[in-house]
């Protein structure tokens, strides 16, 4: 009895010192919480300019599929649709960093809002226009019969209704988003995933940083997640009224 | 007003309209009847080029609008009001603003004067008080009713009804047609596609019987209903009557 407290005990000291050493000890935790604050600053503009590009490539596709109209923006979105989703973020991101800005003293969180950006945006152009496409043709006819022209049928008819049916969709994107930011570190930008590494590579320590960092990424995604879900309800009340 | 001049439309091999002529007088209702698949929805929808045709012109207010600008047809649909089937109200906006919207947006009216108007306009149709519901909360015939008080905030000078009554539930038939004879009493110029025989003769001031992309026949209603020259319209009414 005695002597299985006092085993336990030792355990518990044994890993006091460890969490000690991992998070406390020189301020290390700040690694997690600078990491932290990268990726949600990555994550956030990322989406921004994901979803600016995504709407205009989205514009551009339907368009094109509706009027025959824009073949040569067409076809350019075509392309970066294709080589964006046909070859891994990661592999972009270094594209971007060693090859496009080879030459150029850049910021590297700025490298990896632009990665991530025009890789998000890629994705969401497909969710906008299976969005556009999803409205009845009969809307776009409603329009142009009161005298309303494509842009203005776009901008005042059509988007709303795609928006709000493409919403739980882009909120999704985000989550993805957030987690795939994840491979930042491959251009040794100091996001959360990297922080954790660099924990571990100065306590020999593996354990609690790197779970530290999944638990930080699960908090994350399953509030975002629930928040997604609540939004959704929502949606379908406003739906059904 | 409108001048037909032998309209042809062909979707791929398959002709829909094999030459159409015929001149809609201002003041006009114009009731087109015929069997499914016979062209007529497709005649309506060439008038205002929701469909553009294959050959022959459509001549309105002195224009060809089978050579207008893309521009010079959105002036034009605003004075060709159209009412579909399946009504096509904005399901994302309230009765008012399904309404007010291309008017302020086409900067037709202010938004005073457009609110006046729909005000005016629900009131003539007995809708006033649905003003801030959205289209999901009205009944079938209420959400066709609205649908022709949206065409005629745009001042219309002719209203073109592609079968207004079809997708109603039969008790809601009836208040539909009693707004559209209101309309054709205050001396709307009127083409309607339908099969609501009572309406045509009892409105009508001309029926037209198309066939096979073509016009069969065509009278003022006491002569077209009491004395069918062709078999077919014989037979047809025969079915219909």
């Amino acid at each position: 009895m005695l002597l299985q407290n006092e085993a336990s005990r030792s355990f518990d000291n044994e890993f006091l010192q460890k969490l000690y050493d991992t998070f406390i000890y020189d301020d290390r935790y700040m690694y997690l919480v600078n990491g932290l604050k990268t990726t949600l600053i990555i994550t956030l503009f990322a989406v921004l300019l994901g979803m600016v590009i995504g709407f205009l490539v989205a514009t551009v596709r339907a368009t094109h599929d509706k009027t025959g109209k824009l073949k040569i923006l067409n076809v350019i979105a075509n392309i970066y649709l294709t080589v964006i989703r046909g070859t891994p973020v990661m592999v972009q991101l270094l594209i971007i960093y060693y090859v496009i800005f080879a030459s150029v003293r850049i910021d590297k969180t700025f490298v990896g809002i632009l990665a991530f950006g025009i890789n998000s945006g890629a994705y969401v152009a497909e969710i906008v226009r299976s969005g556009i496409m999803s409205i009845d043709a009969g809307q776009f006819e409603a329009g142009a019969s009161l005298g309303l022209n494509y842009p203005r049928t776009m901008m005042y008819i059509i988007m709303p209704q795609a928006f709000k049916n493409i919403l739980p969709a882009l909120a999704n994107e985000c989550i993805v988003l957030l987690k795939e930011t994840s491979v930042a570190g491959y251009i040794a930008l100091e996001d959360l995933t990297k922080g954790g590494d660099i924990i571990r590579s100065v306590t020999y320590e593996a354990f609690l940083p790197l779970i530290a960092v999944a638990l930080i990424y699960l908090i994350i995604v399953v509030g975002l997640s629930s928040l997604v879900r609540k939004l959704e309800r929502r949606l379908k009340k406003s739906d059904r009224g | 007003m409108i001048e037909v001049k032998g309209l042809k439309k062909s979707f791929g091999d398959l002709d829909i309209l094999k030459g159409i002529d015929t001149t809609i007088e201002k003041n006009e209702k114009v009731v087109i009847i015929g069997p499914s698949g016979s062209g007529k929805s497709t005649f309506l929808r060439c008038l205002n080029m929701l469909e553009q045709p294959t050959d022959g012109s459509v001549i309105f207010d002195g224009k060809d609008l089978t050579k207008a600008s893309e521009k010079e047809l959105y002036k034009v649909r605003e004075k060709m009001g159209m009412v579909f089937q399946h009504f096509y109200l904005f399901p994302h906006l309230t009765i008012q603003k399904n309404l007010t919207l291309a008017p302020t947006k086409l900067k037709i009216m202010s938004k005073d004067e457009a609110d006046e108007k729909a005000h005016q306009l629900l009131q003539k149709i007995g809708l006033e008080q649905k003003a801030h519901d959205y289209p999901s909360q009205l009944s079938g015939g209420q959400k066709q009713r609205i649908a022709i008080a949206r065409s005629l905030m745009m001042n219309p000078e002719v209203m073109l009804f592609d079968e207004p009554t079809s997708a109603l539930d039969p008790e809601m038939v009836g208040e539909v047609l009693r707004l559209m004879k209101q309309l054709a009493e205050e001396g709307m110029t009127m083409v309607v596609v339908t099969h609501e025989m009572g309406f045509a003769r009892e409105v009508g001031s001309r029926v037209l019987f198309m066939e096979d992309g073509l016009i069969m026949e065509e009278n003022e209603p006491q002569e077209f209903f009491s004395n069918p020259e062709s078999p077919r319209l014989k037979e047809f009414l025969s079915k219909v009557l």
